[in-house]
């Protein structure tokens, strides 16, 4: 870890080639199964539209704890990710299950509003019972170079949180370069995140291989130094089962087994679990079936 | 041939989380959706190889045709992983030689000289599309008897291969524009000596450009590794080349011997080891024959304190363990800057235990065999030999077959120029790490070797990155990268790493007189 002030080199092409032999792995038979199912229990099932209703919410819920009734053996997913008006419903929705409420906060998803603002918005998640939440940074501030600011508020927002898990957000598709990625990740994690996260899935480029590799590697160096896990959420544009076991392939190289739980690593994601659900009923009945089985709440 | 084992790899060991880190976060995890003990591990996941078509014998291709060797003899081509026989074939002697400098010759004389180099184009052209089209069973093949992994050889090796053939066909109808004025011609029979690390993309390197310019051709694999050429030979002859313009011989050093000192031999083309790069110039001395030598290497891969560490540590793996470090340009020889050389031994340490090692069939295989018994026999002489010389030893803790040939990802630490094993070149995945302080010494160093192939350097700064490219005496010099080929590319090496450029406008330079 380097001070804010410095930055640290990332070569783009070396990144990308990286990522070329992650995904020249061949993933197949029981390593396949046991990975789709992993990624699968590594959901984070979002809906984070204005449209939003009660009655969305609820039924994305019942989703959630009924994936697939007719497969045996699934996991359900890692959490139910709403905004913060949202959770009550959410959350009284998955009561009798393990399934967590992540809640956006801090002015999602632009985060362009006041501190107050930003604590009151997560005092009301957590109030009303989230387990995470997922907060934005001020990208504008962290493009100004006001590193500072963007630590202080990070830690205001911990603060909180009180005893839930706090993802931080950086948008790394406004941040434009893999050394911003780096810094914005250091700011996070310093500051006492306990996930970091790619986007909000509002803004294109959402999470890309590369993005997600550079925050990865500066989890493992914020470990090599402090003894400290941090987790890891790419969020946006992981839609198919192929891509999120290239994602869990680049975890398992970089992290190792330890980051290979929704504990630690989560995929931030709508339509994912559709797609491995067809996977994985591919695997147990030997054909692909219609999508029409797979239940599109 | 296909390799059925269904066994899951050995896991891979990563460091573990310290027991008393889980406990903190317990009150907010989601212990009960957890797949618990998820030790992931990659299943087996072999190229088939049933799609590949291998004789038992195969014999000499001599004049478009493949002939019995004279001395009626053949030998056996074992796979180094299973140490199984693939197949046999001829050896042959100085007859057999003779016979095919001879074809060699008319071919020249009658057809292939004389042909416009736009007529030479589309046969050249054809080999590179049937190549092409079988690349799979030629990678396939050249896992097998070379042992490397099938993700090199169907990533890097064949496509390489066949786009030498595609882009010095390219050439063939332009030599008057890539020598303008001095109107180029070729100089006759070319004989081509290559070795066992890059099995047919040498052999594309020495055949392509010969054949671009006019000149016919014969070509002998290395003993360990003829399968790809002798396969080649195949595609020349369905490609209709005239009869004689390339002709492939099998066999053992006296048939080298035989090509170099043949009479009617114009060019010697040679990649392997500099003691017989030394041979054939002694060979050649007082003759007109003409020469390339792409001989052996000891690189210095150079870290500054300002580089992309994670990449550079990528290309550290890239430079010495790709193709179990059987390459002539392997960045052997590393010089990490003092300031940040325990950070980066520690991540080439950690990135070394995610390398598998085994089976050269399975996709998911980062590092195969080693060539063959006699190469493994050498790397472990070097082994014991760095040891005794007292550097540190560090090893990968991955699980090797129980058959084949196989050697782990070695690092040695805290070496200097002094160690023998920083001074000879060993070809196998062994890397020597040395460090540094300031950037003359790093020149100084990296130049204090008789090897000068090539080089390799990490630095966030492109004026640094300028100045050692000037300074450094290595025909290559990446900068924050390593081991990249190109067909359009010159290669070849300074001091005891040889003379004259393959690849790229250079290659053509050694095949035609001006």
């Amino acid at each position: 870890m380097m001070h804010f002030s410095q930055t640290i080199s990332i070569d783009q092409l070396g990144v990308e080639e990286r990522i070329a032999r992650f995904n020249t792995r061949s993933i197949k038979k029981a390593s396949k199964v046991q990975g789709l199912k992993l990624a699968l229990s590594m959901i984070d099932l979002t809906t984070l539209e204005g449209k939003d209703t009660q009655g969305k919410v609820k039924q994305l819920c019942y989703k959630a704890q009924h994936i697939a009734d007719n497969l045996t053996h699934l996991p359900s997913v890692a959490a139910i990710c709403v905004y913060p008006n949202h959770v009550k419903t959410a959350k009284k929705s998955l009561m009798n299950s393990t399934i967590k409420v992540a809640s956006v906060a801090t002015a999602f998803p632009s985060g362009n509003s006041s501190l107050k603002i930003k604590l009151a918005d997560t005092r009301m998640a957590v109030d009303h019972g989230a387990d995470e939440v997922d907060m934005v940074i001020s990208r504008g501030q962290f493009l100004e170079g006001n590193y500072g600011y963007v630590s202080d508020e990070i830690a205001a927002i911990k603060e909180a949180c009180g005893s839930a898990r706090l993802k931080v957000i950086l948008e790394t598709g406004e941040l434009s370069t893999l050394e911003n990625v780096r810094k914005a990740s250091e700011i996070a994690i310093l500051a006492g995140a306990d996930f970091i996260k790619t986007s909000t899935g509002k803004i294109s480029p959402a999470a890309t291989m590369p993005v997600t590799y550079v925050m990865l590697q500066t989890i493992r160096d914020y470990y090599d130094a402090t003894g400290k896990m941090v987790g890891m959420k790419p969020a946006g544009g992981i839609s198919t089962a192929k891509i999120a076991l290239q994602y869990l392939v680049m975890l398992y190289e970089t992290l190792g087994d330890a980051w290979m739980t929704n504990e630690w690593f989560r995929f931030g994601a709508s339509s994912l679990a559709n797609d491995i659900v067809m996977q994985l009923a591919k695997e147990e009945m030997g054909v692909y079936y219609s999508a029409d089985y797979i239940s599109k709440d | 041939m296909a390799t059925t084992k269904q066994t899951t790899r050995t896991k891979t060991v990563l460091p573990a989380v310290k027991s008393g880190q889980k406990k903190t976060v317990k009150s907010t995890t989601a212990k009960n959706v957890r797949l618990t003990n998820t030790t992931w591990a990659y299943a087996a996941a072999p190229e088939s190889a049933d799609h590949i078509s291998i004789k038992e014998q195969y014999d000499l291709f001599i004049n478009g045709k493949f002939v019995k060797p004279s001395s009626k003899k053949y030998f056996a081509t074992v796979s180094p992983s299973t140490e199984k026989k693939i197949s046999e074939v001829a050896e042959a002697n100085e007859k057999d030689i003779d016979l095919a400098v001879k074809s060699a010759k008319a071919a020249y004389d009658t057809t292939w000289g004389k042909m416009p180099g736009k007529e030479r184009a589309k046969y050249i052209y054809r080999i590179a599309r049937l190549m092409q089209e079988r690349a799979r069973e030629f990678a396939v093949i050249e896992s097998m008897d070379g042992g490397k992994p099938i993700r090199e050889s169907r990533d890097i090796d064949i496509p390489l291969a066949c786009n030498h053939f595609f882009y010095y066909a390219g050439w063939a109808d332009k030599l008057e524009y890539a020598f303008p004025n001095r109107h180029p011609k070729p100089l006759g029979v070319a004989g081509q000596i290559i070795p066992w690390n890059f099995p047919l993309l040498m052999a594309a390197w020495k055949i392509a450009p010969a054949l671009a310019t006019g000149n016919t051709v014969v070509l002998k694999p290395a003993e360990t590794t003829p399968l790809t050429a002798l396969k080649l030979a195949e595609i020349i002859q369905e490609s209709g080349l005239p009869d004689g313009v390339v002709n492939i011989v099998t066999g053992f050093g006296n048939v080298g011997a035989a090509i170099v000192n043949h009479p009617l031999v114009n060019k010697v083309a040679f990649t392997g080891s500099t003691p017989v790069g030394k041979y054939i110039q002694k060979a050649i001395a007082g003759t007109n024959k003409k020469a390339t030598l792409e001989l052996g290497g000891k690189a210095a891969h150079i870290i500054f304190d300002d580089a992309p560490i994670d990449q550079a540590v990528e290309g550290i793996v890239n430079g010495i363990f790709f193709n179990q470090g059987h390459v002539c340009c392997a960045g052997s020889r590393l010089f990490v800057q003092e300031n940040i050389a325990e950070l980066v031994i520690k991540k080439l340490k950690r990135r070394m235990e995610t390398l598998l090692v085994g089976d050269p069939l399975d996709k998911n295989t980062d590092i195969g065999a080693i060539n063959s018994k006699e190469q493994l026999a050498k790397i472990k002489h070097y082994l014991n030999l760095g040891q005794k010389e007292g550097a540190e030893m560090y090893q990968s803790n991955c699980a090797l077959p129980s058959k084949g040939y196989f050697c782990k990802p070695t690092i040695f630490l805290h070496t200097s120029q002094s160690h023998r094993i920083v001074q000879e070149e060993i070809f196998g995945p062994v890397l020597a790490i040395q460090t540094f302080r300031t950037i003359e010494e790093v020149i100084e160093k990296a130049n204090n070797i008789p090897y000068g192939l090539s080089a390799g350097v990490w630095t966030d700064k492109g004026s640094k990155i300028f100045n050692l490219t000037s300074k450094l005496r290595a025909g290559v010099v990446w900068a924050n990268t390593y081991n990249k080929f190109d067909p359009t590319s010159p290669f070849g090496g300074y001091k005891e790493s040889g003379f004259g450029r393959e690849g790229g406008i250079h290659g053509l330079m050694g095949y035609v007189t001006l």
